[in-house]
């Protein structure tokens, strides 16, 4: 499909265009959510995609299937609450750093736990964008935010370990650099079955590009494309390779974990045959 | 006719389904009740105290503000739930926890071996509370014994009706 | 066929849910609410329902939110501390007008206060616990049948309004037991039916509305791609930043309850016909005023009581009603203040209104309430 077909056929028309500031690295993110759409070929009634505040929040408005745009930090409960109500429905998660790694962390750390069946998609611009460039927990030691006009002195999170460690069952992380390997992997994550969680690396050039002297959009894609290893590479670098940089590519997966609306439906079985 | 029940002693003993007892059997006869607690933040231990009102008429206010009858079956029961009996009041307590009796109170006292009993003639203190229960009816005659023993078997864990029978003969043979 | 039963003001509050249809639980325990959990735990499996223990109270607002979207009647309980996290969400609820109900079974606050002792202290938190302007319905059951009954009413009006709706409890009326009668099935029990589109989804637009200023409300997935938001928005459902879009959207939510009084308010006189001096009272509050009020009619004196079941939206005509009926009101509450301050504004110095403050934990006893009222009636 064409990017005006699938314009045409997964963006709300008249919702366009969008809010989002020149070289904003979230449309291609959002442009990657409905090709992995359309490549695993799901019906767009059912899908729901629930978002929470922020700039990439506001996605969920301009796509064409069930949506909501939920509160700050709480995309990931009702998209639980969505998912465990009707498990027939195909729940996707938009995300943002501040959102789901700070005022939404805890969240996001329970729904990989229960292992639901929903696909997170985390936008990382390293930043606050919609407010004007504060600092989230995803900002690197030592950037500058317009609350950290000293520089940061906390240190980020490594995301995709920690969802990880919190029982997620699919981690995997891409760049907007790497337009390709994102709808791919969003599109695994989409098929599956379980908590599926993708980091997107992206870029703000306005509210972090500008602070810490990234350059433009041009100069920030080009880091991403610099500091990315694909999964392979990666696991050749030593340690001292490694510094600076990240691995892209499907971080972690484990298919032998039931999902939690099928856990649900077998509780419901055992409670209707008196079972205790 | 209201009658007030304070059923009192220590988390654990059971108190609080005794009353619960209680009033399902008083509804059993066509009665109304209402059962209602006081608890602390402690599963076990710690001062427990079960309501039990029972009446013909309908019952607004739900707390026990002058009992006729004080169940207690601990020193401190005996001695924190007192304080609000009547002259007229029936005290009954648990021998082998309540060594001293308040000294303001006067009136009927029932001094009863109940834990003792369940400890020797059934071999478990978890039947205590059934013990008392039914010597409370025994002298109360609040509810029927027939409903009391069928309050009772709706209750308890399958496979112990036997022994819930017997602890009620064991109640109602303390009072002579 | 029925049968009669001793039972918890919350365990009738989980009957009534069942019996309305309720199919999905969203919570996280907090005394004295937690049996309401527990035992849905039990019982939502059992009819094919969902029940889910969330990692805080604000994800059980969320969860509930998303379930009710899939088109499930839902409830959510907690406490004082819990309905503070609960707040955001609730006015989301409110915004995106999404039908859900939320039981507060009120302990003394604030903070953690006395978990296991009753309450009135959340009357307020109840009407603008929220931020900004909105409006919900809020309902006080007083007896272990009413918590069954009201929690029936609760789906019925917050399906029918598209609107949050608050069961306030206390911890007196959640955790005494009661006879109650019920129904052997709960298949004769009117299911309150959400409102569904009659256009097809190309026509749809989400917050559209007729007379009735209730919008339609398909669920996800029926085909009908909706969008959901908490941002003013216009009756697309998209946002919408004028000026002209707030003010539509803020009149409309006001409307669909307020041009609607009567239906929703709903109060109960007790010996108010010839009375001259009157009480208002709620919860377990009103449980203690029967009886006083029949001591003082022992006494000859002619003292009934107002009860508000639906506390929120506050019932201003039958409160301004007795004002002019009585010679003066007395508000019973256990809390420092805060129903009385209504009824002040409704009565609006008309004749006295006396304030009976309980807050040491435990419920006024009839004596206490009579000498109060003997006193204000200046006897």
């Amino acid at each position: 499909m064409s990017m005006e077909q699938i314009i045409d056929k997964y963006f709300r028309p008249g919702r366009l265009p969008h809010i989002w500031c020149p070289g904003c690295g979230n449309g291609v993110i959002t442009g990657a959510i409905v090709k992995a759409i359309d490549q695993v070929g799901l019906d767009q009634n059912a899908v729901a995609v629930i978002s929470g505040i922020g700039c990439s929040s506001r996605a969920s408005g301009y796509l064409d299937f069930n949506t909501v745009h939920s509160a700050h930090g709480r995309a990931i409960p009702v998209a639980t609450g969505i998912k465990l109500a009707d498990p027939s429905l195909n729940v996707v998660v938009i995300t943002g750093d501040g959102d789901a790694t700070a005022i939404g962390g805890n969240h996001l750390i329970h729904a990989a736990r229960r292992n639901i069946d929903m696909t997170v998609v985390l936008y990382n611009n390293s930043i606050y964008g919609m407010t004007g460039g504060q600092y989230s927990p995803m900002t690197p030691l030592g950037s500058k935010a317009t609350t950290a006009p000293y520089a940061t002195i906390e240190h980020d999170f490594n995301v995709t370990e920690l969802v990880k460690a919190a029982r997620a069952t699919f981690v995997a992380r891409a760049t907007t650099f790497h337009t390709q390997t994102l709808i791919d992997l969003i599109a695994k994550g989409i098929q599956h079955k379980g908590f599926s969680f993708i980091e997107a690396v992206s870029a703000c050039p306005i509210s972090f590009g500008r602070q810490n002297k990234m350059g433009g959009p041009d100069a920030m894609m080009m880091w991403q494309r610099d500091h990315a290893a694909p999964l392979a590479a990666w696991e050749k670098l030593n340690d001292e390779q490694r510094q600076g940089k990240f691995p892209i590519g499907i971080l972690y997966e484990d298919t032998s974990r039931m999902e939690y609306t099928e856990a649900y439906d077998q509780l419901i079985a055992k409670a209707q045959g008196g079972k205790k | 006719m209201k009658q007030e029940l304070r059923l009192s002693g220590t988390g654990g003993q059971g108190l609080i389904l005794a009353g619960i007892i209680l009033a399902e059997a008083a509804l059993l006869d066509g009665k109304l009740a209402i059962q209602s607690q006081s608890y602390g933040p402690e599963a076990r231990g710690g001062s427990s105290k079960s309501e039990v009102i029972i009446s013909d008429n309908v019952i607004h206010f739900s707390k026990v503000t002058s009992p006729d009858l004080l169940l207690a079956m601990s020193q401190e029961a005996a001695n924190k739930y007192s304080n609000d009996l009547k002259p007229d009041s029936i005290l009954m307590t648990d021998k082998l926890f309540v060594t001293e009796l308040p000294a303001k109170y006067t009136g009927k006292t029932y001094e009863l071996p109940i834990t003792h009993s369940a400890n020797n003639v059934l071999g478990k203190s978890l039947f205590a509370n059934i013990i008392a229960l039914s010597a409370l009816v025994k002298i109360t005659g609040i509810v029927s014994e027939a409903s009391l023993e069928k309050a009772v078997l709706n209750r308890v864990p399958k496979g112990t009706e036997d022994a819930n029978r017997r602890a009620l003969q064991v109640g109602r043979d303390l009072v002579k | 066929m029925s049968k009669i039963l001793l039972l918890q003001g919350n365990q009738a509050v989980v009957e009534g849910a069942i019996a309305a249809g309720c199919k999905f639980f969203g919570g996280y325990p907090i005394t004295p609410s937690t049996e309401i959990a527990e035992l849905l735990a039990e019982r939502l499996p059992l009819v094919g329902g969902k029940f889910i223990q969330m990692e805080d109270e604000i994800a059980s607002m969320g969860a509930i939110i998303g379930a009710s979207l899939t088109g499930k009647k839902v409830m959510t309980a907690t406490s004082g501390p819990g309905f503070s996290l609960k707040q955001e969400l609730i006015g989301y609820a409110c915004m995106a007008e999404i039908p859900l109900v939320i039981v507060n079974v009120q302990r003394v606050g604030p903070s953690t206060g006395q978990p296991t002792s009753p309450s009135h202290g959340d009357v307020m938190q109840a009407r603008w616990g929220t931020h900004g302007d909105h409006w919900l319905i809020a309902l006080t059951p007083a007896s272990v049948p009413e918590c069954f009954e009201i929690t029936v009413r609760a789906y019925a009006l917050s399906e029918k309004y598209r609107v949050p709706v608050i069961l306030l409890m206390d911890e007196v009326i959640g955790h005494m037991r009661e006879k109650i009668e019920l129904p052997d099935t709960y298949d004769n029990i009117p299911q309150p039916e959400r409102k569904l589109p009659t256009c097809p989804p190309e026509k749809f637009n989400a917050y559209a509305t007729d007379e009735s200023l209730v919008p339609p409300m398909p669920p996800f997935g029926s085909g009908y791609r909706l969008h959901v938001t908490g941002l003013v928005h216009d009756e697309t459902g998209f946002p919408k930043g004028t000026g002209a879009a707030t003010v539509a959207s803020t009149d409309r939510q006001y409307h669909k309850l307020y041009d609607n009084l009567d239906d929703i308010v709903q109060v109960e006189n007790y010996k108010l016909d010839d009375a001259e001096y009157a009480v208002i009272a709620f919860g377990c509050a009103a449980r203690t005023a029967y009886d006083s009020i029949d001591r003082a009619r022992a006494e000859g004196l002619k003292v009934g009581l107002l009860r508000p079941i639906t506390i929120w939206p506050f019932a201003d005509k039958q409160v301004k009603e007795l004002a002019s009926k009585v010679k003066g009101i007395m508000v019973h509450e256990l809390n420092r203040g805060q129903y009385v301050l209504e009824v002040e504004r409704a009565v609006a110095g008309k004749i006295p209104v006396t304030s009976y403050c309980k807050y040491d934990n435990e419920p006024a006893t009839p004596a206490q309430l009579l000498a109060e009222i003997k006193k204000a009636m200046g006897l």
